[in-house]
């Protein structure tokens, strides 16, 4: 069974990349566009994992967390927050929305990978 | 390789849906809507941008877009207000990331000279600058030259995952594999701690704890590593093998900043109870935070311009076929009761919607193209220290992709002119009793199958009188020529004409206006300027709405076939003798509803054989021009109307003056396709239209 990642990013540039990273590392991604979309696809995707972007229009990426973990279905997904910002306060903010963990933007693709594979056992 | 450039290609272009958003949200607090939700839009704008160019380690933009956002979350966070000059300042900062966005495309180093006072300027909305943060502190395994294999060194890792590592989806199981990767690892997992009756169980209770031995591992860093995110939510223990002192418990990975309050004290090496870990329950999502009333993203699909234009190519023959196809069914002389023909209109409606539909794929509103003529105009307008406002109308206006993407030049270098030439000094507005603030307008319209873009300014208007000077100093015109205002404006167009006393920096050198009329001919397109003295100058552009097929009346002239594009006939005449006057020699007139028009004869104009009919046996086509008012184009006879497929010549034969192009006809020949406005404007209308050719004009023609 191939590795399944959501990525939800408003910006199409990350979008590719994400896509074009993951899927070099043998990953099927599925992507969304916001917030909204994003817990969407999540509702009809089986998502071994779930990156998000924080700042998008329509709902951030911490609602988005928030609705994954409060929701029914697979919630106890991993989830990976992808922020530009290292800060603490962040980190502390995305911890208590229930992200499994964050890269900071731009991200190095072996250490994503390497960070997806652990945390999905692939 | 192709994959990364292609990414960067989407980057570039995302930049343009972003600039276009900033703008638009800069306009919007300009005109005092800084609403949250405006202010909002504007920072994830600038923030996206910075984001995905920290991907390309675009440095120089990533760097201003990051000042700027600081100040744009500042603004966010009401620290600062939406003042004039803050407003002004975000506008500036608007313009220099779209530069530095196009410097970055380009390849060129940024003009500090002009992004550094910006950069200052957005400084100073935040106070003095803080010291840098010390650079990350980034881990680098060491390969210290051991084997791995090598049965010494080793650490016991123990850990008490608590309720919020679960709660964040994190796996015991995962970290336990991780682990079981660095080295010979040997798990035990302590189950005391779990309650005695199922009915207490929760699933969410660290009641486990699980010892990891590792051998062969010579650092604690890949260990930090695969707990990179959870060493604070895990009660954690690491310890060397050989019993020596405790593994200094590294700054990790993850969190370089030692202040950070949610740093857990050291933890001892004896997990606690699970109780003493339970953390606080999750706050409720705060929906109104995190939702905002959803705005409809547009669905939009992204296709290679090659397939769409290979469609456009398809139906282009499609509408070749169809005038072939009716021409068969003539020459088979069915009768017209026949249903074929009622066949042949369906098809022909089909063939014209998918044409409009294909169309459609290309055309594009022309907002994006105006808002950079409004920072060129805002730019423009810094740099010779006028103050212009510049207003735009008809942005939603749809124009093909080719045209928008090469009018940008040509609107460049008018919005310039405008600026430097046309509208006058606040000083200069004053003493003429204009208002301070000049504007500028630009505009956008269909008309007729035509787009039409004005540029207009309240400025001075044209110095007829200097650019006749400079006319005849440049010897474009003989310093006795006799011209109409008109024919004066028209010089500007004049290759190698140059208004500007000085040249200065903005507005270019040398390449003037003929280099813009070039380029919208090139478009099939024609340009007219309108000015009063005093009062300001408006330049119009008229441009076919497609580039590739046109309604087109099929003529005859002196027994070869030829198209008269349908959109710049006012109507046809078959005059009658007594609407007819001669004036001179040659010349005629055509009366029509008491107005007098002059005659143009084709045949004349193209240098064919004068016609055997005389003027009354033969069809007028009125039409109107941009250089004169209306005027008369005489042919020898009409047919229908159709589509035609526009096939350039300018690649085969370069510029034909009169001709725009030609196209295939349904029985297969090839049709010239005259343009009326250089028909109009050609060497023999002037006598007709100067009411006493006193002077020599021939030298009066640019061309």
């Amino acid at each position: 069974m191939t590795t399944h990642i959501l990525a939800i990013d408003d910006s199409r540039t990350i979008r590719s990349l994400l896509t074009m990273t993951l899927e070099d590392a043998g990953f099927s991604v599925t992507t969304a566009v916001d917030g909204v979309d994003g817990i969407n696809k999540f509702k009809e995707t089986d998502a071994d994992l779930v990156i998000t972007d924080v700042n998008m229009p329509n709902k951030d990426g911490f609602g988005v967390i928030e609705d994954i973990r409060g929701g029914d279905k697979n919630r106890g997904v991993p989830v990976l927050v992808l922020t530009t910002e290292s800060g603490a306060a962040l980190k502390e903010r995305a911890r208590k929305a229930g992200a499994t963990g964050w890269i900071v933007k731009p991200f190095d693709d072996d250490s994503l990978v390497s960070v997806i594979r652990r945390l999905t056992g692939a | 390789m192709a994959q990364e450039s292609s990414i960067l290609d989407t980057f570039f272009e995302e930049c343009e849906d972003l600039i276009v958003a900033l703008t638009e949200g800069l306009e919007e607090m300009r005109d005092g809507n800084a609403d949250d939700e405006t202010v909002n839009a504007v920072f994830r704008a600038v923030h996206s941008i910075k984001g995905a160019a920290g991907a390309f380690a675009l440095d120089e933009l990533v760097g201003f877009a990051h000042k700027f956002e600081t100040v744009l979350d500042e603004l966010r966070s009401h620290k600062l207000t939406a003042d004039d000059g803050l407003l002004r300042t975000l506008q500036r900062a608007g313009d220099i990331l779209a530069d530095l966005v196009d410097d970055a495309r380009d390849q060129r180093p940024a003009n500090r000279d002009v992004v550094d006072p910006v950069l200052a300027e957005l400084q100073g909305f935040l106070g003095p600058e803080e010291e840098a943060p010390a650079e990350e502190f980034v881990f680098e395994a060491l390969s210290l030259g051991f084997d791995d294999d090598d049965d010494e060194g080793g650490y016991i890792v123990s850990f008490t995952p608590g309720a919020e590592f679960y709660a964040t989806g994190n796996d015991p199981a995962l970290i336990i594999s991780a682990l079981k990767e660095l080295g010979k690892a040997s798990v035990t997992v302590d189950t005391t701690g779990l309650p005695t009756e199922f009915a207490d169980f929760q699933w969410d209770k660290g009641y486990l704890t699980w010892t990891v031995e590792i051998t062969g591992l010579m650092t604690d860093l890949p260990i930090h590593e695969v707990f990179q995110f959870v060493d604070d939510i895990c009660a954690l223990s690491i310890t060397p093998l050989d019993a020596g002192p405790p593994a200094i418990d590294l700054p990790d990975i993850a969190e370089p900043d030692p202040t950070s309050p949610a740093r857990p004290e050291p933890i001892a090496a004896v997990a606690p109870p699970p109780e003493a870990i339970e953390a606080t329950p999750a706050p409720a999502p705060k929906k109104e935070e995190t939702e905002r009333p959803a705005k409809k993203a547009a669905s939009t699909l992204r296709v290679d311009p090659e397939r769409v234009d290979r469609l456009i190519n398809a139906v282009g023959e499609l509408i070749i076929n169809q005038s072939v196809i009716s021409q068969r069914l003539q020459e088979a002389a069915l009768p017209n009761s026949s249903e074929i023909f009622a066949d042949l209109d369906d098809y022909k409606l089909l063939a014209r919607e998918i044409q409009e539909g294909v169309m459609a794929i290309r055309a594009q509103p022309v907002k994006p193209l105006f808002q950079r003529m409004m920072r060129i105009a805002r730019e423009a307008s810094d740099a010779t220290g006028k103050d212009v406002e510049v207003v735009t109308e008809g942005e939603a206006t749809e124009v093909d992709k080719t045209v928008v993407e090469r009018l940008a030049d040509p609107l460049t270098h008018m919005i310039r002119n405008a600026i430097d030439h046309g509208i006058e000094t606040p000083e200069k507005r004053v003493a003429a009793g204009k208002s301070r603030q000049g504007k500028l307008r630009l505009s956008a319209s269909q008309r007729a199958g035509s787009i039409v873009i004005e540029i207009a300014d309240d400025g001075a208007g044209l110095n007829r009188l200097r650019i006749r000077d400079i006319a005849i100093e440049k010897g474009l015109i003989a310093s006795d020529a006799v011209l109409t205002d008109q024919e004066i404006d028209h010089l500007l167009f004049a290759p190698g004409f140059s208004t500007a006393a000085e040249v200065t920096n903005l507005s270019g050198r040398g390449v003037g206006m003929d280099v813009v009329k070039t380029a919208i001919t090139a478009l099939g397109g024609r340009i007219a300027i309108s000015t009063v003295p005093g009062e300001g100058t408006t330049f119009s552009i008229t441009l076919p709405l497609t580039l590739a097929v046109m309604d087109g009346m099929i003529i005859t002239v002196g027994g070869q076939t030829m198209v008269v594009p349908i959109s710049s006939i006012l109507e046809t005449v078959r005059p009658s003798p007594g609407d007819l006057s001669k004036l001179g020699l040659k010349s005629e007139l055509l009366r029509i509803r008491g107005e007098y028009v002059p005659i143009i004869d084709l045949a004349e104009q193209l240098g064919q054989p004068p016609s055997d009919k005389t003027m009354a046996e033969r069809v007028l086509l009125l039409i109107q021009t941009e250089a004169i008012a209306q005027c008369a184009i005489a042919v020898d006879d009409i047919f229908d109307q159709r589509q035609v497929v526009v096939k350039s010549m300018h690649n085969n034969y370069g510029d034909i003056e009169g001709v725009s192009g030609a196209t295939i006809l349904g029985d297969g020949k090839i049709a010239l396709i005259i343009d009326p406005d250089a028909i109009a404007s050609g060497p023999a209308v002037a006598p007709q239209l100067t009411q006493l050719p006193e002077g020599d004009l021939s030298h009066a023609r640019a061309s």
